[in-house]
């Protein structure tokens, strides 16, 4: 089953283009530029090399021993945390940033919520000799500071936005309004499969080589495809980068998960798709974190990337057919799988990266009485130095309440 | 009265329409209702009353800083339309974004308006591409969904765009989101030109056409009336009501009578134009 959208952008009946009249000739020129492209082998040959000997990959497929073995099935890590910046992000603004230097557009604006879009977008115009500038929520800046001074060491230009929840949301309001008034010279490169068409469509297909790598490694590894591929979500850019070569493989289980963040009975989480509903935010029809008017909620989570109150159509869609199954993790859930992954494996995942993490433990357990050897993939999206002082914070607090 | 009607009962009295713009609940419900009274008596022809949205990605600070504040204030749909119920004496039309419109159904909110006697919708993030579902039920109801036009909006564009329009089109003067400007935008001789090459090309009545974004002042409104059949303003009134709305009683008299003095001075310019 391969998921395409139709001639209207359209996922099922997610997706479509529910975009300011002022965009619609820009939005129309981007699907046209980006299909051109795309297929142009110069192209394609210059976005193979810049991934192979910049970005570096392709990435490792690691066989996590002792996770594995205090979990009980086979648990691989698609190591995307080993992508020039710290994580996939990169993959999509070089593809991107690439593009926007074919259609004449000079001037790069970004979003970016955890920083991590922000910093990859900054690396990808800095190496492609482009102009940039990143949005940024004053509530962001200040949880990510690390992130804010690489962007600015990177030659970006980092815009703080004080309106509404000061997180993700707002940076990308504030982004589309910029784009709206500098439409003719700028490019908007969204980090995640989230917007207006043909943004979900082409952030997918530059995140797709994710899976394309992990197919090849693991049947050269283990002889076969896995049971269970596992990716945390927020936007769901690093979920569809590993998925989607793996739709039509019915007997692969593909799983995403939402942040949960204090739980989802407490209204503070990211859980777009497990306890949100329809409708139209950023110029996508998706579902949504929203009262019932229809105004946005704000969403909650400690790892920034996936404080997000909305998702990508397409995964919508996917999970709705129900080919993609989706479950959630809290924080305090994944602060145990991020110091378990530090301690177990030395590799200090990223918060956001961390749901997958436990969900996968978790997984594993369940299924570790059914079948043996079963087969798990999780999507290691991102690496943790940018989370450190959120992960000390929490950690500190609790010392000082004495539970540490 | 149909919004096409106000706009040719203008015509015959060699008026061209003054639209005026405000945030519905700011800074408070009762506010809302005493200021659209100011700008009655000031002439306005037709009142744009905003719904607030949370995201409003088409406005600038201005507007998205009286959506947050009226939406803090408790503004919310319900409200809404008890608001603009009583809003009486003036042709009156909603502007708000596509979710809100969706979630209370699109059955339901346009009956909602009608009920309300609001004869147009305005929603900004609505394309022409995916207006199908709105088109019906405002057909349904008489209501006049007003689609925009921008300068980027190129002819074949444009001319879906005129062929599904009614009530009037929302010209956008200017590449930008809605905020007070120095000058008026040199994009819109040439825009209301190109639209009117188009709409002569067409075998029916041309559509009134609106110009707005960015038109503060009486010298704006005037010039926009030389090439238009309406001009629009809203951000100016916002940072009026921002401006004065104290908590003392002397402080809000002194603001509505402002409000009614700042719309005779735009409304006068929309008189005797050539």
């Amino acid at each position: 089953m391969l998921s395409k959208p139709d001639e209207h952008g359209k996922f099922g009946i997610f997706g479509g283009k529910f975009a300011p009249e002022v965009l619609m000739t820009t939005v129309e020129e981007l699907e046209a530029a980006y299909i051109t492209y795309t297929n142009d082998k110069g192209f394609r040959t210059e976005l193979d090399s810049l991934l192979r000997t910049y970005a570096g990959r392709p990435t490792a497929l690691y066989f996590a021993k002792n996770l594995s073995k205090m979990s009980g099935a086979k648990i691989y890590l698609k190591r995307e945390d080993l992508v020039h910046g710290g994580a996939h992000k990169l993959n999509n603004t070089l593809g991107q940033c690439l593009l926007a230097k074919h259609m004449g557009k000079r001037r790069i604006i970004a979003e970016t919520g955890a920083g991590q879009h922000g910093v990859a977008t900054a690396m990808a115009a800095a190496v492609l000799g482009l102009e940039c500038e990143v949005y940024m929520g004053t509530e962001d800046i200040e949880r990510q500071k690390l992130n804010v001074f690489r962007m600015k060491l990177l030659g970006a230009k980092v815009n703080p936005v004080d309106s509404g929840s000061k997180t993700l949301k707002d940076a990308i309001n504030e982004s589309i309004r910029d784009w709206v008034t500098n439409v003719e010279n700028t490019y908007y490169l969204i980090g995640s499969v989230v917007g207006m068409h043909p943004y979900p469509l082409m952030v997918r297909e530059f995140q797709r080589v994710i899976g394309k790598e992990t197919k090849v490694q693991i049947l050269d590894a283990e002889g076969r495809l896995p049971d269970t591929i596992i990716a945390c979500v927020g936007g769901g850019s690093n979920a569809m980068g590993i998925f989607y070569e793996f739709l039509s493989d019915d007997a692969v289980e593909l799983i995403g998960v939402e942040a949960a963040g204090k739980g989802l009975e407490t209204g503070e989480h990211g859980a777009s798709i497990c306890a949100g509903t329809e409708g139209v935010l950023h110029g996508m029809y998706s579902k949504l974190l929203q009262d019932e008017d229809g105004q946005i909620k704000q969403s909650y989570s400690f790892a920034p990337g996936l404080d997000y109150p909305g998702v990508g159509p397409e995964l919508a869609h996917l999970a709705e057919s129900g080919r993609v199954k989706m479950g959630s993790t809290t924080d305090e859930e994944t602060l145990n799988a991020f110091k378990i992954l530090s301690t177990k494996e030395g590799i200090i995942p990223a918060l956001e990266s961390a749901h997958a993490i436990h969900y996968a433990i978790e997984e594993a357990k369940k299924k570790a009485g059914e079948q043996k050897d079963h087969l798990i993939v999780v999507n290691l999206s991102g690496r943790g130095d940018k989370d450190i002082y959120t992960v000390a914070q929490v950690l500190g607090d609790r010392r000082e309440a004495g539970y540490v | 009265m149909t919004l096409e009607e106000k706009f040719k009962e203008l015509k015959e009295r060699n008026e061209k329409a003054f639209i005026g713009f405000i945030t519905a609940g700011h800074p408070s419900a009762e506010d809302t209702s005493e200021i659209a009274l100011a700008m009655i008596k000031g002439g306005v022809d037709i009142l744009e009353l905003g719904l607030p949205f949370s995201d409003p990605i088409a406005d600038g600070v201005t507007i998205q800083q009286a959506s947050e504040s009226s939406l803090r204030a408790g503004m919310n749909t319900d409200t809404y339309f008890d608001v603009a119920a009583g809003i009486k004496g003036v042709e009156k039309v909603c502007l708000t974004y596509y979710n809100l419109v969706l979630q209370r159904g699109l059955e339901q909110f346009v009956h909602d308006c009608e009920s309300a006697g609001i004869t147009g919708l305005i929603i900004p993030d609505l394309p022409v591409e995916e207006s199908k579902p709105l088109l019906k039920a405002c057909a349904r109801h008489e209501t006049d969904l007003v689609f925009i036009i921008a300068p980027t909006t190129t002819d074949k564009r444009m001319a879906k765009i005129l062929e599904l329009a009614s009530g009037f089109v929302y010209v956008v003067s200017l590449l930008g989101v809605t905020g007070e400007r120095a000058r008026l935008s040199d994009a819109v001789r040439p825009l209301i030109g190109r639209i009117k090459e188009l709409e002569l090309a067409r075998d029916r009545p041309q559509i009134p056409l609106a110009v707005g974004f960015g038109i503060s002042t009486p010298e704006h409104v005037r010039a926009v009336c030389e090439v238009a059949d309406g001009a629009i303003v809203g951000s100016a009134f916002i940072k009026m009501i921002e401006e004065r709305s104290g908590p003392e009683l002397e402080d809000r008299k002194a603001m509505l009578t402002e409000i009614e003095a700042f719309t005779k001075s735009l409304k006068r310019e929309t008189k005797n134009t050539r």
